[in-house]
């Protein structure tokens, strides 16, 4: 086996009795490597992550970390796991989780001591490491799962959204801990549904759906090769009918500002109770009501319902051919005497590529 | 193959320590290891009339008995429950480390605890005849009521009060067909051919002896009789376990 490869995943299936939940999915992932495993809900992301770390037997295919076959004693040795819920003993004090792990992975206890004291002052629970994991908060218990992961120096990390339930401020507080993790040389396979954080992590992602692997690569070349509606904010110096404005060739669809404002506010909801932009309906941004409805906020599109606006001077243009847009746009403005304030093209984002990736294969079915 | 054994058995003082912190230093242990044999001591003692020097050998059979069967068939539906079972397995241990981790710290737990109805028994007088004897036989029976709990224990389910139902069901009609209280030879001979399937009778029948009341067969087919049990309760429980262990995570 290649000596640069942490991950190798050949033609792997689970089946659940009946159930196939993971169908002959195969791929890589090299050592030192972010890999980022994106799927919907039942996609097969856990299952996956649970057969690599030997959780739970594979049904058919090959499974290897680090070159040996996932769910074996070598395997376990080499690897951290944070799952998606906490897995510690609650009853135990932070510092005895953390020498519980070292034990059964038979640290030297100087060193598993030394370790532990890093890691809880890295992580801002020193100072509470002698009370018991219950009293700890949500945020305080991932920060906690992920020390137990490190405390064996693995030279391979499962997380299984490690930052889902928590708030803003702690999730961000993970991921640069991540960061900081990464610089030395470790491999990280990240299952998530929070696209921001893969397409600001991973070096390379994997998109999963019905246990199928649909897409792998870059999250820049996602973005490109799978997004195909970019966005463009305008802004005018008056208002202009947004009637007036679909006519512009190239535009696929127009939001007007009220349109905007109120999925920039979801947008902001959603960071505040760190739910993920997915998470909020497939059609966010493309002003999909779905999520809006779901949020009991103002429906954004009235003009869709039938009813008239007055007209505004901010929008939001989505379209498959920007450069066309901009051209009309610049040509619109000269015939209606109007001025861009501004003019801001949005290439399409890796939750677009998401979107449309496990989207389409929904739809197949 | 003998390091990797030795290895792993390393591991398994990991789970003897947990489990001594979590669960063993809790109020169950200490009332089903030693308030219970008391009680069923008194009700013995004054209740039928009979002799205390009679009656020790089986309040330390049911002491040692009841505090190693006590824990693992409740910590492992608990620790499902908790998620804390699926940590365990994604740590480089093998199903049968956990068990003996498991085991070994029901078994250390009830050694320990029989130290309290043996100071009871030297406290009203009675005297160990062959102390060495009973020590052996503590250790041997302990190891083999940690192992028959593990069997108990195997049932997939994530839900203490299932197993505790099923492990009480098992228990209880043991205390009476192994001569715990009344001894093996007082008993009706279809009550003593049942009472030869608990390894119970035959722990009861050493410590009958250790305290010099004569044992009702050879020693030696007593201690042979419990580590047979150990051996086949020990197959059966990590064969039954491999298997139903995925079914719980």
């Amino acid at each position: 086996m290649n000596n640069n490869i942490a991950i190798q995943v050949v033609d792997l299936t689970k089946y659940y009795g009946q159930l196939l939940a993971v169908d002959h999915l195969s791929f890589t992932v090299k050592r030192g490597e972010f890999f980022g495993f994106l799927g919907p809900n039942g996609a097969g992301k856990t299952t996956t992550i649970r057969v690599l770390t030997g959780i739970i037997s594979k049904s058919g295919g090959e499974a290897r970390v680090m070159g040996y076959p996932a769910g074996s004693i070598e395997a376990k040795q080499i690897s951290g796991v944070v799952p998606e819920q906490s897995n510690v003993y609650m009853d135990l004090t932070a510092w005895r989780n953390l020498m519980l792990t070292a034990e059964l992975y038979r640290l030297p206890m100087a060193e598993a001591k030394a370790r532990a004291e890093n890691l809880l002052k890295q992580l801002g629970l020193f100072e509470r490491k002698n009370s018991p994991a219950r009293e700890y908060s949500m945020g305080m218990r991932k920060r906690l799962l992920l020390a137990v992961a490190l405390i064996s120096d693995p030279e391979i990390i499962f997380l299984d959204e490690p930052t889902s339930g928590l708030d803003v401020q702690s999730a961000r507080f993970v991921r640069g801990l991540l960061r900081d993790f990464r610089k030395g040389g470790k491999t990280f396979f990240l299952s998530t549904h929070n696209m921001t954080e893969a397409a600001e992590m991973c070096d390379r992602v994997a998109i999963i759906n019905r246990g199928k692997l649909v897409a792998l690569d870059t999250p820049e070349t996602l973005r490109i090769t799978a997004g195909k509606v970019s966005l463009i904010d305008v802004s005018f110096d008056n208002p202009v009918s947004i009637d007036a404005l679909k006519e512009v060739s190239g535009i696929i669809r127009v939001e007007s500002s009220q349109a905007i404002d109120t999925a920039e506010s979801m947008k902001a909801m959603a960071a505040m109770g760190g739910i993920g932009p997915s998470r909020m309906g497939s059609g966010m941004r493309g002003a999909g009501m779905g999520g809006r409805q779901r949020m009991g906020l103002p429906q954004a599109e009235p003009e869709e319902a039938g009813e008239k606006r007055p007209p505004s001077n901010r929008f939001r243009l989505h379209t498959e051919d920007t450069g066309e847009v901009i051209t009309s746009l610049v040509d619109f403005s000269r015939a209606n005497s109007l001025k861009m304030n501004i003019l801001n093209v949005n290439p399409p984002s890796l939750e677009d590529a998401f979107v449309m990736l496990t989207g389409e294969a929904k739809h197949e079915k | 193959m003998k390091n990797r054994l030795l290895d792993q058995i390393i591991r398994s003082i990991a789970i003897v320590k947990k489990d001594v912190m979590i669960y063993y230093s809790k109020g169950p242990v200490v009332i089903m290891g030693v308030l219970f044999p008391a009680i069923m001591f008194i009700a013995f003692a004054f209740g039928r009339g009979m002799a205390i020097a009679t009656l020790m050998p089986g309040l330390i059979g049911v002491s040692v008995f009841f505090t190693c069967s006590a824990i693992t068939p409740v910590a492992f539906p608990w620790e499902t429950a908790q998620r804390t079972l699926e940590r365990l397995v994604s740590a480089p241990v093998a199903i049968w480390t956990i068990l003996f981790g498991d085991m070994l710290a029901s078994a250390l737990v009830g050694i320990v605890i029989s130290i309290v109805p043996i100071l009871i028994a030297m406290g009203l007088g009675v005297t160990f005849t062959s102390p060495l004897i009973l020590a052996f036989a503590i250790v041997t029976g302990a190891i083999c009521f940690a192992t028959m709990a593990l069997l108990i224990s195997v049932a997939p389910v994530s839900s203490p009060q299932y197993t505790q139902m099923l492990s009480t069901l098992i228990k209880f009609p043991l205390l009476f067909i192994s001569g715990v209280f009344i001894p093996i030879s007082n008993l009706p001979t279809a009550a003593r051919a049942i009472g030869f399937i608990s390894p119970l009778t035959y722990f009861t029948d050493l410590a009958r002896y250790a305290t010099g009341h004569g044992s009702y067969l050879p020693l030696y087919i007593d201690f042979l009789a419990i580590i047979g049990f150990t051996i086949i309760f020990w197959v059966v429980a990590v064969k039954l376990h491999n298997r139903t262990l995925p079914m719980r995570i």
